[in-house]
């Protein structure tokens, strides 16, 4: 049913994947990839590492270059010309999963970073904006601090709230909660499904099923490169159509 | 999971990269011509190769004159006249040594490329290379100076890459010790050696070698016994020695600051005497860390014998300059001081090389 | 992230712990006995070979000539004089050098992590080549080429109107400032005020509207275009003194020697090599999921080498750059072996008058530890701005 809705109304559609192909030198690591994100849609991509799935969404963002097929960013096509890139990225919120604040800045000055010299925000508008999404996101007390001085869980927070600063029409989760120690998982997580739960369209590659479960609309699961199976959580998790999606979720539990 | 109809996923065939991702064109244009700063920086520095690269080769290789002497030199003006480092040869490897002890020279560098081979090699390891390079300094003093038999040759007569070669091996052999002690009295407990370690390694470290070579030249007689002389060579030795132990003090505390004090702790809980914990565990730990910035001091050390000059020694660029200034061979300095820096640079790069092999091998490093 | 060192001192504080009071006093005591008998010695000895002691011999008529000077100095002027002389022209070269080495240095480093294949193989011989030779004997090769290879005064080069190189030198034209061109000066001061005040208001003004203004270009734009216009306003209150050719050699005009140049370039490109090492090391200290993140925000590329590139790689640069540039000061004194007078070439040369070499050398450390504070204390200043506050 989505499937035919979504074929019908491509205009809808946030990103879209035309037969991708990506190269590591000799090394294919995304085939043939066709994927449609519907505005709003919330969407988590699992699989085993090497499968591709941090390459897929680095390509949305232009992190990566893919070198055959099209990818379309709310029906533009990326190409490499640095003002269209620079624009779209702008559109779209990136988390990564080492983080990676700026350790030389306060986390205010994190998050202003981007209001500040890419959108041309008046300083007081940008913090105001930036204690915000720290409030938003619960660690308004700590705005003053460098990133060294904060947890694990916190810094991810803080990594959202910057991902947020730029009021993207995409979030983009690579592996946002890998890096943590078990107790902060848990608050990386509450924040991302308040997130999700306020209709912004999001794209998370992450092992958290439960989350998965939860809040996804659809599950999508990569082997060697490309798009095994895709469904909606329920379908995904009770009824696999796929051996090799067995045998991951198989593992999965497993442990 | 068990009701699901099992569909078995084939995955696809991997495509080889298309042609334009990758091969040599696609190499040129990603790493010479990706946009037009970078073009102009390549044409730039490809105008600067071929303006400077051929021109070197003619001079060096093609229109070099290798045997025969002045008078054929002088007959190929745009070439490199290499027979007169021919002709200089002699002196510039061991000075004016005198010519019916050359052999000595041939026997030391015989058993010092040895040595230095069976280390590289790992051919010897533990005490046996440690012995084997102590014993360098005592054998190398007494082969190129004599005595016990064989023929006396005053200090003053050592010259050339001979003499550059003893004073940065010695010195460094006799710094390391030397170096570690003052690092480990940095660390003291007891005010007095603290006090003196410190003031030593910054005092030394704070000054140009020139001036510690000029103390051991002109000031160090001053502060001797009448009737009590140390030859100008062997003080020389010693201000080498002082200078270079502040620096690998310096390298060893960083190593000894390397070492997590749960090492200290367990060393303690063991029951192990102070002493044998140094010895035992932080030391050879400490100077694992240290192997590849102690490699950088032996070519550090190395490069520095050339002052020597300075205080009337003739090392081996003493004895480039004063080839260079031979009236019989005038106009050749290029010569001299090309073939000078090449064999520097190769003595130095293989020791850097090797310090980087090292650090390879090591199988407890964790750096990168 | 390294682990941070913890200080050693309280471990190590075990073995010594052993030593008592009495061994400590004892210690002490043969340390000052030491102390004396080598005093004891010394005096003999000096007095042996008739060599006076103490700092008497700075007022004397030091009566050795100084080819490279920056303030007056004549052969009569006293030997404390003499080495003033040195000290400054060991401050002229070192600071002239430092500057020059932290530019070419910054090129080198840059270029050696260049994507460009053959810029940073370029960068990476330079590198490897002059690292691996003894700083002297470039000296030496550099000096000989200039000796060599320029022509002599006769047939000195001439590029421009009063510029004319030779084997003794470069000759370049002298400026003659006149009264109006206090004029000129002040106006310099006010335009460097003036660019100051401006970048301030500039950074409030991108602060309030949030649209950054081209502050360096319109500062440089002030501190050129004032100071111009006065220039030309008192008209043209600056003449050049030419230098010319009388016998055997140029009179008037600045000149260069090529003992100074030698020394000078040698420094240069030695010490360059060293700083573009770590100028590599800083930037590729920076990790790519920095850049990558900056990207992903959408910064521009400017922006994230200015905010997020260069901060994070100075604090790698620096430290290691401090121990550079006190490298150089202390190399400086090479000079001495091909007769640029220096410091310890002056010192030197005194030490064979009249052999009071304590004295000298005990100047001559003074100097060097004064000259090493300083750095250290500079670059410490500037490392404390640059560094991050860690957990």
């Amino acid at each position: 049913m989505t499937g035919l809705l979504l074929n019908t109304s491509s205009n809808n559609n946030v990103i879209e994947f035309d037969r991708v192909n990506k190269w590591y030198g000799d090394f294919h690591v995304l085939k043939e990839i066709n994927l449609s994100v519907k505005k709003g849609e919330r969407i988590v991509i699992c699989g085993p590492s090497g499968s591709g799935k941090s390459t897929l969404i680095r390509c949305i963002n232009a992190l990566e270059e893919h070198q055959g097929g099209h990818i379309l960013i709310n029906g533009v096509q990326l190409d490499e010309q640095e003002k269209s890139v620079m624009a779209i990225r702008r559109e779209i919120g990136m988390v990564f999963q080492q983080f990676n604040l700026f350790p030389h800045m306060t986390i205010l000055e994190n998050l202003c970073l981007a209001p500040i010299w890419a959108n041309h925000l008046p300083e007081i508008d940008a913090q105001a904006l930036a204690k915000k999404l720290l409030k938003r996101v619960g660690i308004e007390d700590q705005a003053a601090k460098y990133p060294g001085q904060l947890s694990g869980g916190q810094q991810q927070r803080v990594a959202i709230a910057r991902a947020l600063c730029m009021n993207p029409k995409v979030l983009l989760f690579d592996e946002p909660t890998s890096a943590l120690d078990p107790e902060m998982i848990k608050e990386v997580l509450d924040v991302m499904t308040e997130l999700a739960e306020s209709g912004i369209t999001m794209i998370c590659v992450t092992h958290e099923m439960g989350f998965a479960r939860s809040v996804a609309d659809r599950v999508i699961f990569m082997d060697g490169g490309e798009i095994v199976e895709e469904n909606d959580p329920e379908t995904f998790f009770k009824h696999p159509k796929m051996d090799r999606t067995q045998k991951f979720l198989g593992q999965l539990i497993g442990h | 999971m068990n009701n699901s109809q099992n569909n078995i996923f084939h995955p696809r065939p991997s495509l080889p990269a298309p042609r334009h991702s990758k091969g040599a064109l696609h190499w040129v244009k990603t790493n010479l011509f990706n946009g037009w700063f970078n073009s102009i920086l390549t044409l730039l520095a490809v105008a600067l190769v071929s303006f400077t690269l051929p021109g070197f080769i003619q001079w060096a290789f093609i229109k070099a004159v290798w045997v025969g002497d002045t008078e054929v030199c002088k007959l190929s003006d745009d070439g490199a006249c290499w027979s007169f480092i021919d002709a200089k040869f002699r002196v510039l490897m061991v000075g004016v040594y005198p010519e019916s002890e050359s052999w000595r020279a041939v026997v030391g560098t015989a058993i010092f490329g040895a040595i230095i081979v069976a280390t590289v090699a790992n051919w010897l390891t533990g005490k046996v290379l440690l012995v084997a390079w102590l014993l360098v300094p005592v054998f190398g003093y007494f082969l190129i100076g004599g005595g016990f038999g064989l023929k006396e040759v005053d200090p003053s007569l050592w010259g050339g890459l001979m003499l550059s070669v003893l004073l940065a091996t010695v010195g460094i052999i006799v710094s390391i010790p030397v170096g570690i002690l003052l690092a480990l009295g940095r660390f003291s407990g007891t005010p007095m050696i603290k006090a003196l370690s410190i003031a030593v390694i910054e005092l030394v470290r704070g000054v140009p070698l020139i001036t510690i070579l000029f103390m051991a030249s002109v000031m160090m007689p001053l502060f001797l016994p009448p009737g009590f002389i140390i030859d100008n060579m062997l003080r020389i030795q010693i201000g080498m020695i002082i200078f270079s132990s502040a620096y690998i003090a310096e390298v060893v505390r960083g190593g000894l600051n390397a070492i997590p004090k749960g090492q200290f702790e367990a060393a303690s809980s063991l029951g192990i005497s102070y002493l044998k914990a140094i010895w035992l565990i932080i030391l050879p730990q400490a100077l694992r860390h240290v192997l590849p910035p102690l490699i950088g001091r032996c070519i550090a050390l190395f490069k520095d014998t050339s002052l020597v000059i300075v205080v009337g020694l003739l090392d081996f660029l003493g004895m480039i300059k004063n080839s260079s200034l031979d009236s019989q061979w005038l106009g050749y300095e290029t010569e001299a001081y090309v073939f000078g820096a090449f064999v520097y640079w190769v003595i130095c790069y293989s020791l850097s090389r090797y310090g980087a092999l090292l650090e390879a091998r090591d199988p407890t490093s964790h750096s990168k | 992230m390294k682990f941070s060192l913890p200080k050693l001192n309280h471990r190590f504080s075990l073995i010594t712990n052993g030593i008592s009071l009495l061994g400590q006093t004892m210690l002490i005591g043969l340390v000052l006995y030491g102390a004396y008998y080598l005093l004891a010695t010394t005096q003999a000895n000096l007095l042996e070979r008739g060599i006076e002691s103490g700092f008497d011999f700075l007022g004397k008529e030091a009566g050795l000539p100084i080819s490279d000077k920056l303030i007056d100095y004549q052969p009569s002027d006293s030997y404390g004089y003499a080495f003033v002389v040195g000290i400054l022209n060991t401050l002229l070269v070192s600071f002239i050098a430092i500057i020059l080495a932290t530019i070419l240095g910054v090129i080198v480093g840059v270029a050696r992590v260049s994507k460009n294949w053959i810029v940073s193989k370029i960068a990476a011989f330079f590198v490897e080549s002059l690292r691996n030779i003894p700083l002297l004997l470039t000296l030496f090769f550099v000096y000989t080429l200039l000796l060599t290879t320029l022509p002599g005064v006769r047939k000195a080069l001439n590029p421009f109107d009063g510029v004319f190189l030779s084997r003794r030198g470069l000759y370049v034209p002298e400026p003659i400032f006149m009264d109006g061109f206090v004029f000129v000066i002040a106006a310099f001061a006010i335009a460097v005020i003036i660019a100051y005040c401006f970048t301030r208001w500039a950074k409030s003004y991108q602060a309030r509207t949030g649209y950054p203004l081209p502050k360096i270009l319109i500062s440089l734009a002030i501190i050129l275009i004032l100071p111009l216009t006065v220039y030309l306003a008192m008209g043209s209150p600056l003449s050049f003194e030419m230098p010319i050719l009388k016998g055997f050699n140029f009179v008037g005009g600045i000149t260069l020697k090529p003992e100074f140049s030698a020394l000078l370039i040698g420094l240069v490109l030695y010490t360059s090599a060293y700083i573009g090492e770590n100028v590599r090391s800083g930037l590729q200290s920076v990790s790519t999921g920095q850049i990558e993140a900056a990207n992903a925000l959408g910064v521009p590329k400017s922006t994230i080498i200015r905010k997020v590139l260069l901060p994070q790689a100075l604090r790698v640069i620096i430290p290691p750059t401090t121990n550079d540039y006190a490298s150089l000061v202390k190399n400086s004194s090479l000079a001495v072996a091909i007769g640029y007078p220096d410091m310890v070439s002056i010192g030197g040369t005194i030490i064979g008058q009249n052999g009071q070499s304590i004295e000298i050398i005990a100047m001559w450390m003074a100097v060097y530890m004064t000259i090493n504070l300083v750095i250290s204390g500079l670059m410490n200043w500037l490392n404390v701005r640059v560094q991050i506050v860690e957990r």
